[in-house]
């Protein structure tokens, strides 16, 4: 039989998109300081204006380490979420002024991804923002957006890394800071550039103890006056040593091993080595991007309708290489660690298995793919951490690989002989926070969703058995599987 | 056809079975792909096994379960799969595909609320019952893609990726070489399994295939508990649980694109994410809570009737074309025995694919895609 086609694709995209329930001119993602000032600064040219944070954001997403690496010291306070939406007000008194000025604030609201016509896509209406809070999930369109999203924890791996205690200093920063809500009491913490300096100094202002700091490199690698600081306080900088290894028992660490040998009590072991800023929603909008190495890692360009602002945009430039310093917390590391040392926490796959691309314990390895590693592998071609997470499963679980993509990208660099730039970043998808399938569902989508929605392309000759071609049994076929591609 | 040299275009399941088909004959094969391969859709699917409508059915469902023996590396295969109707629509054609597996002598059976509940402890008591395909079946796709290329290496094959195909050589009627920018590939066959830019690589032979490129889009949860059958789909999804637990869905409106000669410039997913979401979350109730913790895209092609072209050209004689018009991943043990099966003999040994030729859309009008509405928006 000869289709009679209605020159319309009713599966196809076109025009079914779900609604935005509204638009601004500009919409801010993140409220810190920086997202704060540039919303400020936008509602004074009278565009409208709507700023969102992620903050507070819920307990079940801190125990996953999203969006920071809280390594699970937080106290039983973060579980009760008017009082940290409280403590977010409180600590922010900016945010008021920001209301008063008729900047439209929501606060525990993610924005999970950012979408706008370009290269593969064109059927957009505009370009839109998706955001969620608690209970569900929206799209609002905008003109501008600016991402004040910040920076997180750089996670670095050694033998008991896995275990509660483990954090890093961007979330214990903003646990002490912010929420009063930090459980630990002693604190052992790695590195001695600014940011780890810093957070021993925080960590002392609020009355802890700092059971010293570990330093890969021959020196303190922060300000003089930082140093100064500490060793008034008489704080121990630990200086041509990386932490061997730490011991823990049912709440978690308890000692650290340093690879000079001394064994250093403490419940804490803070990861200060780098902060990344979070250009999770540039990336998963193949927004333009660079590696720059003295702003902390792959920082946006920037585009006329995509700017970014504050650590998203880069660390402050003080000269420092911080790839190189990471490289070399990495090739320190790489010599304690073990080959069972797990690298991706929620995939739980070991160093071995990572460097010898095998795959996840549930399935069997004959022998020739035990001949397999990234040896052979990089015969065919040059290291992609992407390749790799497919194969190994580093970096798929439900951190969305917060705590072992860099470190990943950085092995991949150190075994592979190559320059960190050279290893490709792994790509970031939406929705860049993990979002509750019931919360992230469209349950008001219109009418024509519904209509337009096939299986695949509701080509009606596609499923028709071929025994039934030619036979009655083929228009029977279609007719059950009708979509509207022809009359 | 022992000794010679076959290069094939394209390192995605179609051409890497291929090149793992005629490695295991002994022919010597190249396989080139412009960047890794199953980078593009055979890295990005739904991994659905089961193609009833397909004349590699058979050998399909033949050699998936034996696919992991043969090749020496994990796939993932599960089999046998399980529809559940969540509209009274869904239900009367569920049922009427059921009877029509009936007929064709494919064991299926048809399941109530209660069996569906019972076989699929995610569901819930708001579907109006389901299908036991006890046939078909999923696998991994990116884990089966690294399985065909690393397979073929062992067997002597080469892969050399990075290295876009950008012409061919051609003298008395035959390929004689494959060009990339850095090298020329000498050749006695030639297979062109490059998914969407099939028609801009053919076209430098003087070959129309009409075909129309689209992007299709994915969601996947964090791990669900482990089913009894993974390859639980209906309510117009389709997708499985993975091995690992994660519930990988698709389904519902594409988008029509025009490719160039390079491949797709970028596969970007979009808000359509949500309305998976929600049939994910009406399709498999108890399992709503969970998480989910990425989205992607894919970039396939479809022929003017849906149905694959795998075919061996008059002229160049020695030219084997395969596209898998949307539906190629599962096919992909038996597309590969029929692309070998027609490098080496001209004839598919195993089933009559001659619904699969090239000629059946020689009269196709020039306009064909504006006809169906298959073209890409402004
Ligand atoms: C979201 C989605 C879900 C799907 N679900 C299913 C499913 O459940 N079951 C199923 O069976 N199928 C499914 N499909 C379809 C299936 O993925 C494809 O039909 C199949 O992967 C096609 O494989 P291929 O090797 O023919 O093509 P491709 O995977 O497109 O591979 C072609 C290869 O050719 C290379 N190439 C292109 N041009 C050149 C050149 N000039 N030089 C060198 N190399 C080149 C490309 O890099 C690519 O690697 C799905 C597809 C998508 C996108």
């Amino acid at each position: 039989m000869e289709l009679n086609f209605t020159g319309t694709d009713i599966c196809a995209v076109g025009g079914t998109r779900s609604p935005t329930e509204a638009h601004y001119d500009v919409v801010v993602v993140g409220a810190g300081p920086s997202g704060i000032a540039a919303a400020l600064e936008a509602k004074q040219t009278g565009a409208s204006v709507l700023l969102v944070d992620e903050n507070p954001v819920s307990g079940a997403l801190m125990c996953n380490d999203v969006p920071l690496y809280f390594g699970g010291r937080m106290t039983a306070a973060t579980q009760n979420s008017e009082r940290m939406l409280e403590a977010v007000f409180m600590s922010m008194p900016a945010l008021e002024s920001a209301i008063e000025t008729e900047v439209e604030l929501l606060l525990g609201t993610s924005a999970w991804g950012v979408y706008r016509n370009g290269p593969g896509l064109q059927s957009l209406p505009e370009q839109v923002v998706g955001l969620a809070d608690a209970e569900r999930s929206w799209l609002v369109g905008f003109d501008r957006i600016v991402l004040a999203t910040g920076a997180r924890d750089l996670a670095l791996a050694f033998p008991g890394w896995n275990q509660p205690g483990v954090m890093g200093a961007a979330a214990l920063q903003l646990l002490l800071t912010r929420y009063a809500a930090f459980a630990g009491r002693r604190i052992l913490i790695l590195g001695s550039h600014d940011l780890a300096l810093e957070t021993a100094l925080l960590a002392l202002e609020h009355g802890l103890e700092v059971a010293g700091l570990v330093e890969v490199r021959a020196a303190p690698q922060g300000s003089a006056e930082l140093v100064a600081k500490l060793v008034q306080a008489r704080i121990a900088i630990h200086c041509g040593a990386a932490i061997a290894s730490a011991r823990g028992g049912i709440d978690g660490i308890e000692a650290a091993t340093l690879t000079s040998g001394e064994t250093i009590a403490c419940d804490t072991i803070c990861a200060a080595v780098g902060l990344i800023p979070s250009i999770e929603l540039v990336d998963a909008m193949h927004g333009p991007r660079e590696l720059d190495a003295r702003r902390g890692g792959y920082v946006p360009r920037g585009e006329p309708t995509v700017s970014a602002v504050g650590l998203c945009a880069g660390l402050a430039d003080t000269g420092f290489d911080h790839i190189a310093y990471r490289m070399d917390w990495t090739r320190a590391l790489a010599e304690v660690c073990v080959p069972d040392t797990i690298i991706c926490q929620c995939e739980e796959v070991t160093r071995a298995d990572l460097l010898g691309v095998q795959p996840p314990n549930y399935l069997t390895r004959p022998a020739p793919m035990c001949a397999r590693s990234l040896e052979t592998l990089l015969e065919d071609g040059p290291a992609n951490p992407d390749q790799i997470k497919r194969l190994t499963r580093a970096g798929m679980g439900v951190c969305q690989g917060r705590r072992c993509r860099d470190q990943v990208a950085m092995l991949l660099a150190l075994e592979s002989g190559q320059p960190f730039a050279a290893i490709p970043l792994a790509s970031h998808r939406a929705p860049v926070r993990p979002l509750p399938m019931k919360i992230l569902a469209d349950w008001h989508e219109p009418a024509e969703m519904e209509a337009a929605w096939d299986v695949w392309f509701g080509i009606p000759t596609q499923w028709v058995p071929v025994q039934d071609i030619g036979t009655p049994y083929e228009d029977e076929h279609r007719g059950m599987l009708y979509t509207g591609m022809y009359e | 056809m022992s000794g010679s040299e076959v290069v094939i275009v394209g390192g995605g399941v179609t051409g890497l079975s291929a090149g793992w088909w005629l490695a295991r004959s002994g022919v010597k094969v190249t396989v080139l792909d412009k960047f890794i391969v199953g980078w593009e859709a055979s890295g990005r699917n739904g991994g659905g096994a089961s193609h009833y409508s397909s004349p590699l059915f058979d050998e399909e469902q033949r050699l998936w379960p034996q696919m992991d023996d043969l090749l020496g590396y994990p796939t993932e295969h599960q089999k046998e799969r399980i529809l559940i109707a969540m509209t009274e629509r869904q239900w009367e054609q569920y049922r009427f595909v059921a009877a029509r597996h009936q007929r064709l002598d494919h064991p299926v059976e048809v399941l109530d609320v209660k069996q569906v509940q019972e076989m699929v402890p995610l569901a819930g008591d708001n579907c109006f019952g389901g299908v036991h395909y006890k046939f078909g079946g999923h696998a991994n796709p990116q884990r089966s893609v690294q399985a065909y290329a690393w397979a073929l290496q062992d067997l002597g094959g080469t892969i050399h990726q990075h290295s876009p195909v950008t012409g061919f050589e051609t003298a008395g009627g035959k390929v004689t070489a494959v060009k990339t920018a850095n090298a020329t590939y000498g050749c006695d066959a030639v297979v062109v399994a490059a998914g969407p830019q099939i028609p801009k690589l053919m076209a430098q032979l003087g070959v129309t295939v009409p075909l129309a490129a689209a992007r299709a889009e994915m969601i996947i949860t964090e791990p669900a508990p482990m089913m009894p059958i993974g390859g639980v789909d209906g309510h117009k999804l389709y997708g499985r649980q993975t091995m690992r637990g994660n519930l990988a869905y698709g389904g519902g409106p594409h988008e029509w694109l025009d490719v160039d000669e390079a491949g797709p410039a970028a596969r970007p997913s979009t808000p359509l994410a949500r309305n998976l979401a929600r049939r994910l979350a009406e399709l498999l109730p108890k399992a709503a809570h969970l998480n989910v913790i990425r989205s992607w895209a894919g970039v396939i092609e479809n022929s003017p009737d849906g149905r694959p072209i795998i075919d061996r050209l008059t002229s160049p004689d020695n030219v084997v074309v395969a596209s898998m018009s949307s539906v190629g991943f599962g096919l992909s043990p038996a597309s590969g025995h029929a692309i070998h099966d027609l490098v080496i003999d001209g004839k598919c040994s195993f089933a009559d694919i001659d619904i699969l030729k090239l000629s059946r859309f020689a009269g196709l009008e020039p306009d064909w895609r504006e006809r169906r509405g298959w073209t890409a928006l402004a």
